[in-house]
């Protein structure tokens, strides 16, 4: 896990820390010692978003107000999608609107060390691309009233077409991802898909097909183990999440995304559905083809062994590719296929997948030229900007239609297939990932102990259950909601 | 990786320097001797350190003792005082227990065997060779050794830590099992059997911490005078009865401060836990420890309080262990 950013492993434990929504705020020493002290002294002014660049009159072209001689401070993760996208897009894209107005680029892996004094001291930038394992936690920012609130965002004219709101330019399902208590607070910006990935060249070569149900799942591991070739893996040491995806989305398939919104609603004995058990059951049956030493590996490791052929299928995300190109030998086609149904009475089809907005911006509300943010995360939202996101980072945004005509990589084509394919049947997010991180953990746990053969499905969703109600029951918690 | 120190742990007793600070011996007799007109000149010295220690370590420690009251999620600049609900949260907190336990383990199994192993190996470097010319000698080579055995202290615990996740790997890549496997033995899942993951932490603590002891020891076993060991020699005394009844009776001191030592090691142990456990502490919680649920509250789950709980009640053993260390292996120094 030790990895500088940059090399493609770093590109997975931003997005998917993103996406588990890991919460965390890491601070370093320094940071946490000022904040520590900070807690003695100087009050809080929560709740007030009190913009102090003096704004100019809104226009069409200017729906925010934007003054156009106000400094603009960005704040750029620089992982795994670099930050050429920012200084080589989005900067010059907003510079080009406003050529008077200077803009600050700083670029940190460490954005909860970088910001977290900032934000305690008042002096926050404008904009902050909040990713990678050092993110500082949202939800806890949110609370003490410094993020701002985004709907102005999302009602505001679409730059490519003044007469669409910027929210019918994206994917289904963004602006509702990046909510906080009801209200959006976060661009999730990357749009990935989750399901299992596997080497359409291998798979074409043996003449295997990727599995529709469990059962055909069970049939084709003993295929490819008679070959020599691990059926089914995922990295135990700290990627343990990726296969309880699995699951969640299989139980879904069962029973409807209004499983997922109970688990995250932690709606008692949610998790000991029979939609949940037959799930964990189903998979802990596949677990059974799998080494028992994946446990110790993390999940590069693992995914190098699919890129040399000894692993199938991987359960991951659509980052997957562009994380493993130096890995990834020449003919090794990356391919996406949907979690296998579990029974013949799914609500949803064998094709649905989950497929989510990732990767989130905020604008802080203490900011200095808040308008300023809003307008650059408009600017990222325009079709021109999310191209040249894609074109930079090899990822593709939120933004509908945006990387069209661009040629798309083998794993992309297939998620666009499989995207086609699902249609309207899309399995939710699960929020309580971010939301709540002890009941988070202690998943991952269990996911371990179901599926490395050490408890049953049974006892799986009972210590599920336990941890939720724990959870429900912890008052120093604060509790979300979620509908949709 | 993010295992290095942080607030919290400075807040926790998981360093060596307050107890060293106040460990015996530590200049009562110069300030003893001190007169009046000194003072300023001492004041001078000490002002610039003392200052740096209350602030960087005496004020964590009770800024710990106040955010444990507290609420905190870390960023609000304004906790909120909760009174003691941290603390009795901690009593039906079944990791936390866990925790406790496996420190329980660490303590006992980890200075024991370190001592025990540094003992053997600074008897073999510096008593075993037999007599010298005046002094005893070690075996043949020893100088060597005590540089290979000093070399595992010289690496930072991290990357300890990396080296032994190479080492441990549970597949046929791993540096041990890739051995078994020449000989037959399947691959051992030495950090995946949640039976044998604790233990092979304990491995590696041990033997990074052998060396120092070795060393310290040495230098113990260099003070004890030679003629000590001619009189038992001369008396016919063989190698056993020279380590059971000479060097380790004089041996006490050095040993009760590698004790105190080791253990104050056996309640941190959070560098290596978080570098080489699966998941964490895992599997099923069988190898977390104190720090690491610490730092797991406070920067995964935002719960800045109840983590400063957690350090309070951290402080408390390390420091009720070190007073207990201490007392109960009083016994009456043998001067020489």
């Amino acid at each position: 896990m030790s990895k500088s950013a940059g090399t493609p492993g770093e590109i997975t434990r931003r997005q998917m820390l993103r996406r588990i929504g890991l919460t965390a705020l890491v601070a370093g020493p320094g940071a946490g010692l000022l904040s520590a002290c900070a807690t003695a002294g100087s009050p809080a002014a929560t709740g007030s978003a009190a913009p102090t660049a003096a704004g100019a009159a809104t226009s069409a072209a200017n729906p925010f107000g934007v003054a156009a001689n106000a400094p603009l401070e960005v704040v750029i993760f620089k992982g795994g999608l670099g930050d050429s996208y920012a200084t080589e897009v989005h900067e010059p894209l907003y510079k080009k609107k406003f050529p008077q107005a200077e803009i600050k680029h700083v670029a940190t892996q460490q954005i909860a060390q970088t910001l977290q004094p900032r934000f305690a001291s008042g002096d926050v930038p404008d904009m902050i691309a909040n990713s990678g394992t050092d993110l500082i936690d949202n939800a806890a920012l949110q609370q003490e009233g410094q993020l701002l609130e985004l709907t102005e965002l999302w009602d505001a004219p679409s730059i490519d077409d003044p007469a669409k709101k910027v929210r019918d330019m994206v994917a289904p399902g963004t602006v509702e991802s990046g909510l906080i208590t009801g209200k959006p607070y976060v661009m999730n910006y990357v749009f990935s898909a989750y399901g299992l990935w596997y080497d359409a060249a291998l798979f074409e070569k043996e003449g295997w097909t990727p599995p529709k149900t469990m059962d055909e799942f069970k049939a084709l591991c003993e295929k490819i183990k008679a070959k020599g070739i691990v059926p089914f893996a995922f990295a135990g040491k700290n990627a343990s999440y990726y296969a309880y995806w699995m699951i969640l989305i299989s139980a879904a398939k069962i029973e409807g995304n209004q499983l997922l919104i109970d688990i995250d609603n932690l709606v008692d004995g949610a998790w000991q559905r029979d939609s949940v058990k037959q799930s964990a059951a189903a998979w802990a049956e596949i677990g059974k083809y799998m080494d028992k030493s994946f446990e110790g590996l993390i999940h590069t490791e693992v995914q190098t062994r699919q890129n040399q052929g000894k692993i199938a299928l991987y359960p991951s995300g659509s980052w997957l590719e562009n994380e493993q190109k130096d890995q990834t030998p020449d003919g090794f086609k990356y391919a996406l296929t949907p979690t296998p149904s579990v029974t013949a009475a799914d609500k949803m089809p064998f094709e649905a997948i989950r497929a989510a907005a990732g990767e989130g911006y905020i604008v802080p509300a203490k900011a200095k030229n808040p308008k300023g943010g809003l307008e650059y995360l408009r600017i990222m939202l325009s079709k021109e900007g999310a191209r040249g996101f894609t074109e930079k980072s090899g990822n593709i945004t939120v933004v509908t239609g945006a990387a069209d005509g661009l040629q798309l990589s083998p794993g992309n084509a297939s998620l666009s297939a499989a995207q086609t394919a699902a249609g309207s049947n899309i399995v939710t997010y699960n929020s309580f990932e971010g939301w709540y991180k002890e009941l988070e953990t202690e998943l991952r746990r269990q996911t371990n102990a179901l599926m490395f053969g050490r408890i049953s499905a049974e006892e799986f969703c009972e210590k599920m259950q336990k941890a939720a109600d724990k959870t429900k029951a912890d008052s120093s918690i604060t509790k979300q909601n979620r509908t949709v | 990786m993010r295992h290095d120190k942080h607030p919290l742990k400075a807040g926790t007793p998981g360093g060596r320097r307050p107890l060293a600070a106040g460990a015996p011996g530590g200049g009562h007799p110069l300030l003893a001797r001190v007169r009046n007109s000194k003072y300023p000149f001492i004041v001078g010295f000490l002002i610039v350190p003392v200052a740096l220690y209350a602030v960087f370590v005496i004020s964590p420690y009770i800024q710990a003792f106040q955010i444990a009251l507290t609420n905190w999620k870390g960023i609000s600049a304004t906790p909120q005082y909760i009174g003691l609900e941290n603390f009795t949260r901690l009593f039906e907190d079944e990791v936390f227990w866990a925790a406790v336990r496996h420190h329980g383990v660490l303590l006992l199994v980890v200075p024991l065997a370190t001592i025990a192993i540094a003992l053997f190996f600074s008897f073999l470097l510096n008593l075993s060779g037999g007599q010298k010319g005046a002094g005893m000698t070690g075996i043949w080579g020893s100088k060597f050794y005590r540089v290979i055995f000093f070399l595992p202290q010289v690496l930072a615990v991290a990357i300890v830590g990396v080296l032994f996740q190479a080492i441990y790997r549970p597949d046929e890549t791993g540096v041990i099992n890739s051995l078994l496997a020449r000989v037959g033995v399947e691959p051992i899942g030495w950090l995946i059997d949640p039976d044998l993951a604790l233990w092979a932490i304990m491995g590696v603590m041990v033997w990074q911490a052998v060396g120092f002891y070795v060393v310290l020891f040495s230098a113990g076993m260099s003070s004890i005078p030679k003629d000590v060991f001619e009189a038992a020699a001369l008396d016919g005394a063989g190698r056993l009865t020279l380590f059971f009844r000479i060097t380790l009776p004089l041996l006490w001191d050095t040993m009760q401060v590698a004790w105190v030592y080791l253990g104050i090691a056996a309640f941190d142990a959070f560098a290596l836990v978080q570098v080489l456990s699966v998941d964490r502490g895992g599997p099923d919680n069988a190898t977390t420890v104190l720090p690491l649920e610490i730092w797991r509250t406070a920067f995964n789950f935002s719960k800045f309080g109840y983590a400063s709980a957690m350090g309070v009640a951290l402080f408390f053993m390390t420091i009720t262990f070190a007073a207990l260390t201490l007392r109960v292996t009083r016994r009456e120094r043998i001067e020489f």
